[in-house]
């Protein structure tokens, strides 16, 4: 096996990694501002990859300039949705959270078949088909553009929680919940307000990776899996470690598809995981509980 | 007797003579029922008794039913040995885990996540193994099956009901004792505070420990039924996500930590779903999704406004 083709293997990996990443980054933000694990993220994704093969089918807009529309009205739902229906639920034993996401995953899966039909749809460009060379490397011109849209989306969001106010104010919640609320916090808004920036996160990613796999209904719960799988190996929690355990994930599918079998890539996901929860359990880059 | 007994006793009388009244569609949904009660007792003693909230069960079913279906498979031994290996294998899966778990102090949500990860672990990685068939699935070869073979536990329908009978009143017996044990208490202490019960003296490695091992064990035994009563097995069915899932909507949305929460849930979930399944057929409604849409919706509102479950609801309605 030439060095070239595990070069390349590895940086389609690590592109695709980030937008797992931005993907990842969305489940961890909630995590770790209202301890909440979303079971229904996959299922987003799935959404917002449908919202963007709908808008390219109806008006021939690209996923990628379909992002703010496709993000601005996932960050409202995710507001609306948090206020309403997931905020009664944060001081609730976690098997009642499960179970409110789990029946919130099934109807939005099946919306989604009863919708759109189990059949594979896809968005069809131009640049798809077409590639940059770099020496030897050839690198897919889509897969670029989603992982740089995917690493400009988390960006700004690291920007938003240390350079804005309200997301200074978000961190005050995840780290003192207690404090927070003592210096006068709104709570319900600003975790409503972190619902919302999760879920635009998805739409984002569900967006770029509408460019680059088949979309079928079936995809969420993979998707919900794996966004697990990335968030632990990275950190619960933490922001960097979604991005870097999306890399890596990213790259290790890539790599034992190359190797072993393209059936068995999950299986090394998820024995990563097992092996980073038993050595480090707060991920590779989160704090100690 | 008290009221709950008398009850219960109706019930299991009831339930002894049902096949005499009822037609092969009945009964099987019947089957379902029991056996979806019996499989949510074996989860709730994990999470309703220790606290330890396992979304991984259909690893247990799934390696139950594979231990078992193997070796009638390719030795032609009946499940009478095989539910023993199966036990053994699946406590042995569930203490090794329950240990990397709690020697590492893994709990909550990560124990939930550890616990999803071993189950599509194993799923994938039984796809990759031949010997039981691979993706491709195992299947047990099909007798005769209007004869009571019990050696081979082949029969009618019926038998497979009267099985399943006894295993789920035979699960309610023994989680109703357990309950009551010293280990219950234990139990309920870890379940409510673990550093106080750590306090008061109370190994909690340990009880945790037993705990998983006998909710696995009992799990065990389910799959053992599954692989004798559907005589396929597929990886991609039996350990998926979504068979843990069915696994424990029965006790919480019966009420987890109840006795009989996990046997009022499986019968109502089972009959609300043959029920929407039914009248989707009647209304000539083909449509893939329209059916787990409405379930979802009802799952829905019963997590949101009846928080604990049913059973509390219903058992104070019933003044037990």
């Amino acid at each position: 096996m030439s060095l070239d083709l595990v070069a390349n293997v590895v940086v389609s990996g690590v592109l695709t990694g980030l937008v797992y990443g931005l993907m990842a980054l969305g489940l961890s933000v909630i995590f770790g501002v209202m301890r909440l694990v979303n079971f229904a993220h996959g299922e987003m994704m799935a959404i917002a990859m449908y919202a963007a093969v709908v808008l390219f089918a109806a008006f021939g807009l690209d996923p990628f300039l379909a992002m703010p529309a496709v993000a601005a009205s996932f960050f409202a739902l995710g507001y609306v949705l948090q206020r309403g229906l997931i905020n009664p639920f944060i001081a609730r034993p976690e098997h009642s959270q499960f179970m409110l996401l789990v029946a919130a995953a099934m109807i939005l899966v099946n919306a989604l078949l009863m919708i759109f039909g189990p059949d594979a749809r896809n968005v069809q460009t131009d640049y798809q088909l077409e590639s940059i060379a770099i020496g030897k490397l050839l690198i897919d011109k889509a897969r670029l553009y989603a992982a740089g849209a995917a690493l400009l989306a988390a960006a700004a969001l690291f920007g938003f929680f240390r350079f804005t106010l309200t997301g200074k104010a978000i961190r005050a919640c995840a780290d003192n919940n207690l404090g927070a609320r003592v210096v006068g916090l709104n709570l319900r808004h600003l975790y409503a307000l972190t619902f919302g920036l999760g879920s635009a996160c998805v739409a984002i990613a569900g967006c770029a990776m509408a460019v680059l796999v088949e979309v079928t209904p079936s995809l969420g719960p993979g998707y919900t899996l794996l966004a697990f799988v990335i968030v632990i190996v990275g950190g619960l929690g933490s922001m960097p470690g979604a991005l870097l355990g999306g890399v890596l994930i990213g790259v290790s599918e890539a790599l034992a598809g190359l190797w072993i079998a393209p059936s068995a890539k999950s299986m090394f996901s998820f024995g990563l995981l097992i092996l980073v929860l038993i050595l480090r359990p707060q991920g590779l880059m989160g704090k100690r509980p | 007797m008290s009221r709950a007994r008398v009850l219960l006793s109706l019930l299991l009388l009831l339930l002894l003579v049902f096949p005499a009244f009822s037609g092969p569609y009945a009964l099987s949904v019947a089957t379902l029922i029991l056996y979806f009660a019996y499989t949510g007792q074996a989860w709730n003693v994990m999470m309703g008794f220790a606290g330890q909230l396992s979304l991984g069960h259909s690893l247990f079913a799934g390696l139950g039913a594979y231990a078992a279906g193997a070796l009638f498979f390719h030795f032609g031994i009946g499940p009478w040995a095989g539910v023993w290996l199966a036990m053994a294998i699946c406590a042995l899966a569930g203490v090794l885990i329950g240990f990397l778990a709690f020697r590492f102090g893994i709990s909550g949500v990560y124990f939930a996540l550890l616990t999803i990860a071993f189950a599509e672990f194993t799923r994938v990685g039984f796809d990759h193994i031949d010997w039981l068939g691979g993706p491709g699935g195992m299947f047990l070869k099909v007798a005769q099956r209007d004869q009571v073979d019990l050696l081979h536990f082949r029969g009618p329908p019926v038998m497979y009901y009267y099985a399943m009978l006894l295993l789920a009143a035979g699960a309610l017996a023994v989680c109703s004792w357990l309950l009551r044990s010293k280990t219950g208490y234990y139990w309920q202490a870890i379940r409510e505070n673990e550093e106080a019960a750590q306090a008061l003296g109370i190994n909690t490695f340990r009880y945790k420990l037993a705990a998983v091992a006998i909710s696995s064990a009992m799990t065990a035994i389910s799959g053992v039924f599954f692989a004798f009563y559907y005589n396929n097995l597929f990886p991609e069915q039996i350990f998926n996500i979504s068979r843990s899932i069915e696994i424990i909507l029965g006790p919480v949305i019966g009420g987890v930590g109840t006795l009989f929460g996990p046997v009022l849930g499986a019968a109502l979930l089972t009959l609300l779903a043959e029920g929407i399944t039914e009248l989707m057929q009647a209304l000539g409604w083909e449509i893939p999704g329209a059916k787990q849409v409405f379930y979802g919706f009802t799952l829905l509102v019963v997590v949101m406004f009846l928080p604990n479950g049913i059973w509390p609801y219903v058992a104070k309605k019933l003044r037990l």
